[in-house]
């Protein structure tokens, strides 16, 4: 047991606070009003900040350098990830290809997928978003209905997706196709990867709970996707087993998508509001049991940091912590707006910010689902 | 950087485990209820020295920390040890009390001791710091409580007592530790409830299934389930930043207390709704831990006066 950071980790940290506050500085003053990466011209801003990242190797710390990683661990990453969000930097627009496909791509991926995708992902070059959901499969993702059919050359689809966060803005899509049109619930599916100006593709964006346009429907009329698409393979893993490939996605998107440093930036944001304006007994002790919220997220990562270094398994510890961080950033800013009294009214990162927090239970499997989870298989109670 | 408890403070504390289960099961808890607690399990913990795990080699202990001991404690609490565990091995011993069966209350509040009517010694406060009175030096009058088991009294001093130490600091560090132990078997108490009530939800039918089948009883355990995942590296830590004397060891105590003391309240809560009835009886086993949890999750400060302790030194 060591708690400490190594001197290694230490550096890389200064280095990153300091390279972030001048660079924030710089961003800042080169796109003027800093705007919703939710919006299309706020998404423009960010995917300026995106590039200066990986311009100076932050975007993605723990991938290899050849990928344009700096060869980080997932310590490194948690520091990362502190330093970053401490910062005030822009929500990641990057985040579905870095943190849900990247993964799957280096557990399934072949070599020159690897190769071809990885690279431009970190660059933002290629902006992924995630094609799971359907109209009629939201938590009963195995029952989604776009359809792949196979033929010379390549793949036809037809269906729609929506809810696609940012679909709107982004480049490609990957998402779960049926492609065993005789195939029932998890058998059947393929994991494909869709440049999204195919012909036949069309995407519409529409407006979150916030106003802003972060949600797409994308609709595929007799798409031809070409086998080279996006490289040597369109498939990721293998054709008809993509279930299994979203389902280590799923794993990852629950348990590392939203890191400690976040929760831990937002309640240091809440202590601000308290030294500026105060609040009574209650509120105060109620503060201080979400720090110790945030606090105990951040220890438990150090044990799941731990674990995954010494080759445990995620697999379904990840839905713990999935309705931990979901149900305390909602926590979190009931506080804000508390503190905030009748200006929490205002427009402004606090109101936004909770209504995202709001979508917290619902994204990446609701928390009744997790619950679910968390009861049979960490649990093992009865099906 | 790595947080876990590595192998040989796993193997202490599965040693106590194992010999917690043997000697004491709940039928030994149910019995301590009317009785002076056998002593065995108490013995065979301080043949295994976890009673000095804190006290130097040079005087016969372990020579180790509180990482070790934490387990151990924890254990304790899954088993609902009568004895006075957290008092004697984590309070007591570091100020050079070894070697008997010490109870305290340094809590924040008056004094209800528990152990009070078989404890060969006492640590109390005093105007100057910790005094240690033997049993014939201290007026006992026992008190009812709602958990028997704990053998709880009133204790006054009679005598003077041997002074152990009028260091503030030192003071308030033995308390800190009580919060710490009382922490980590309130963390303990909330997984053997779990396991009893996971245990009792695959085998109990009703409608033609295992109850642990419906979904309100699954969310229900999930969500304690939760409570003990984010509690018990609080608890860990807690016990690392006490022996490792970090700047932030005292506001780790208060969260840890203030976490397993939550955990055991979800949990407890949880576990009497899912056994129905049966757990609604002292004929049940439940009974034994759930009102351990309420004793404990108020002694060495409650959830508010930790929450204030936290608050304060977030600079709120
Ligand atoms: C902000 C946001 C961003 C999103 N981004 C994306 C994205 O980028 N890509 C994408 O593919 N999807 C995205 N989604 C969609 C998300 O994955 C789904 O909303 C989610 O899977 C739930 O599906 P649903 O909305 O259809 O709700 P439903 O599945 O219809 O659920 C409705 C309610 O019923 C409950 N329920 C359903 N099944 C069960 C069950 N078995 N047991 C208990 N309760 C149950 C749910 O918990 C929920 O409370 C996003 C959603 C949000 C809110």
């Amino acid at each position: 047991m060591d708690l400490n950071w190594s001197e290694t980790q230490a550096a890389m940290r200064r280095d990153l606070r300091g390279w972030l506050e001048r660079n924030l500085a710089e961003w800042r003053a080169e796109i003027g009003v800093e705007l919703s990466g939710d919006t299309r011209e706020g998404f423009a801003q960010q995917l300026r900040w995106e590039r200066r990242l990986y311009e100076a190797g932050w975007s993605a710390v723990a991938w290899p350098e050849a990928y344009g990683g700096r060869e980080g661990t997932l310590w490194d990453w948690l520091v990362f990830e502190e330093e970053y969000w401490r910062s005030g930097a822009p929500q990641r627009v990057t985040q579905n290809g870095i943190q849900i496909l990247a993964p799957s791509l280096f557990e399934h991926g072949t070599q020159d997928q690897k190769d071809l995708l990885l690279p431009r992902i970190a660059a933002a070059e290629d902006l992924w978003c995630q094609g799971w959901s359907e109209p009629n499969a939201g938590s009963d993702l195995a029952g989604v209905s776009s359809r792949a059919r196979r033929v010379s050359g390549g793949w036809v689809l037809d269906g729609q997706k929506t809810w696609t966060t940012r679909g709107a803005f982004c480049t490609h899509l990957f998402g779960l196709f049926r492609s065993d049109p005789d195939s029932e619930r998890h058998r059947g599916l393929t994991y494909l990867l869709v440049p999204l100006d195919l012909d036949g593709v069309v995407v519409r964006g529409f407006s979150r709970l916030d106003g802003d346009e972060g949600f797409a429907e994308v609709f595929f009329t007799e798409a031809f996707l070409p086998d080279d698409a996006v490289g040597t393979s369109v498939v990721l893993g293998d054709v008809d087993r993509g279930w299994s490939v979203a389902v280590s996605a799923a794993s990852t998107e629950r348990g590392l998508l939203r890191s400690p440093g976040r929760y831990q930036a937002t309640v240091a944001g809440l202590l601000d509001l308290w030294a500026e304006r105060g609040g009574d007994a209650a509120t105060r002790r109620r503060l201080a049991a979400a720090w110790m919220l945030v606090d105990a997220y951040r220890l438990q990562t150090l044990q799941t940091i731990t674990a995954l270094l010494d080759g445990v398994d995620l697999g379904s510890e990840a839905s713990l912590a999935k309705v931990w961080w979901s149900e305390l950033d909602i926590e979190l800013h009931e506080i804000a707006l508390e503190l905030l009294g009748t200006d929490a009214e205002l427009e402004g990162p606090w109101s936004k910010g909770h209504q995202f927090a709001l979508a917290g239970p619902i994204y990446a499997g609701t928390n009744e689902v997790q619950r679910n989870i968390v009861a049979e298989r960490v649990l093992g109670l009865p099906r | 950087m790595r947080f876990s408890l590595d192998d040989d403070r796993e193997a202490l504390r599965a040693t106590a485990r194992d010999l917690l289960a043997e000697l004491c099961p709940p039928a030994a808890v149910r019995a301590a209820w009317t009785q002076e607690p056998d002593p065995s399990a108490w013995h065979a913990l301080a043949d295994a020295g976890a009673l000095a795990v804190l006290v130097p080699e040079s005087e016969g202990g372990l020579g180790l920390d509180e990482t070790y001991l934490v387990g151990v404690v924890e254990e304790a609490g899954r088993a609902a040890l009568p004895h006075p565990l957290t008092a004697t091995a984590l309070v007591a011993a570091p100020l050079g009390v070894a070697g008997t069966t010490v109870t305290t209350d340094l809590g924040a509040s008056s004094a209800i001791v528990p152990a009070a009517t078989y404890a060969e010694a006492f640590l109390l406060r005093s105007d100057d710091g910790l005094r240690l009175y033997g049993a014939d030096e201290v007026e006992i009058e026992p008190v009812e409580t709602v958990d028997s088991s704990r053998h709880c009294a009133r204790v006054h001093p009679r005598g003077a007592g041997e002074l152990v130490t009028g260091d503030a600091a030192a003071t308030e560090a033995a308390f800190e530790r009580g919060v710490l132990g009382t922490a980590a078997e309130l963390l303990g108490l909330s997984h053997r409830m779990l396991e009893l009530t996971v245990g009792y939800a695959a085998q109990r039918h009703q409608f033609g299934k295992p109850i642990g089948s419906f979904q309100a009883v699954k969310h229900h355990l999930a969500n304690a389930r939760i409570q003990i995942e984010f509690a018990a590296p609080a608890v860990l830590y807690a016990a690392y930043a006490v022996a490792h004397g970090r700047g932030d060891a005292s506001r780790a105590v208060s969260q840890a207390k203030w976490l397993a003391g939550n955990t055991a309240s979800v949990m407890g809560r949880a576990a009497l709704q899912c056994h129905g009835a049966i757990g609604y009886t002292t004929e049940h086993d439940l009974h034994l831990y759930l009102k351990r949890s309420w004793a404990l999750a108020r002694s060495w400060g409650g959830a508010g006066f930790h929450a204030d302790r936290v608050a304060a030194s977030i600079g709120l």
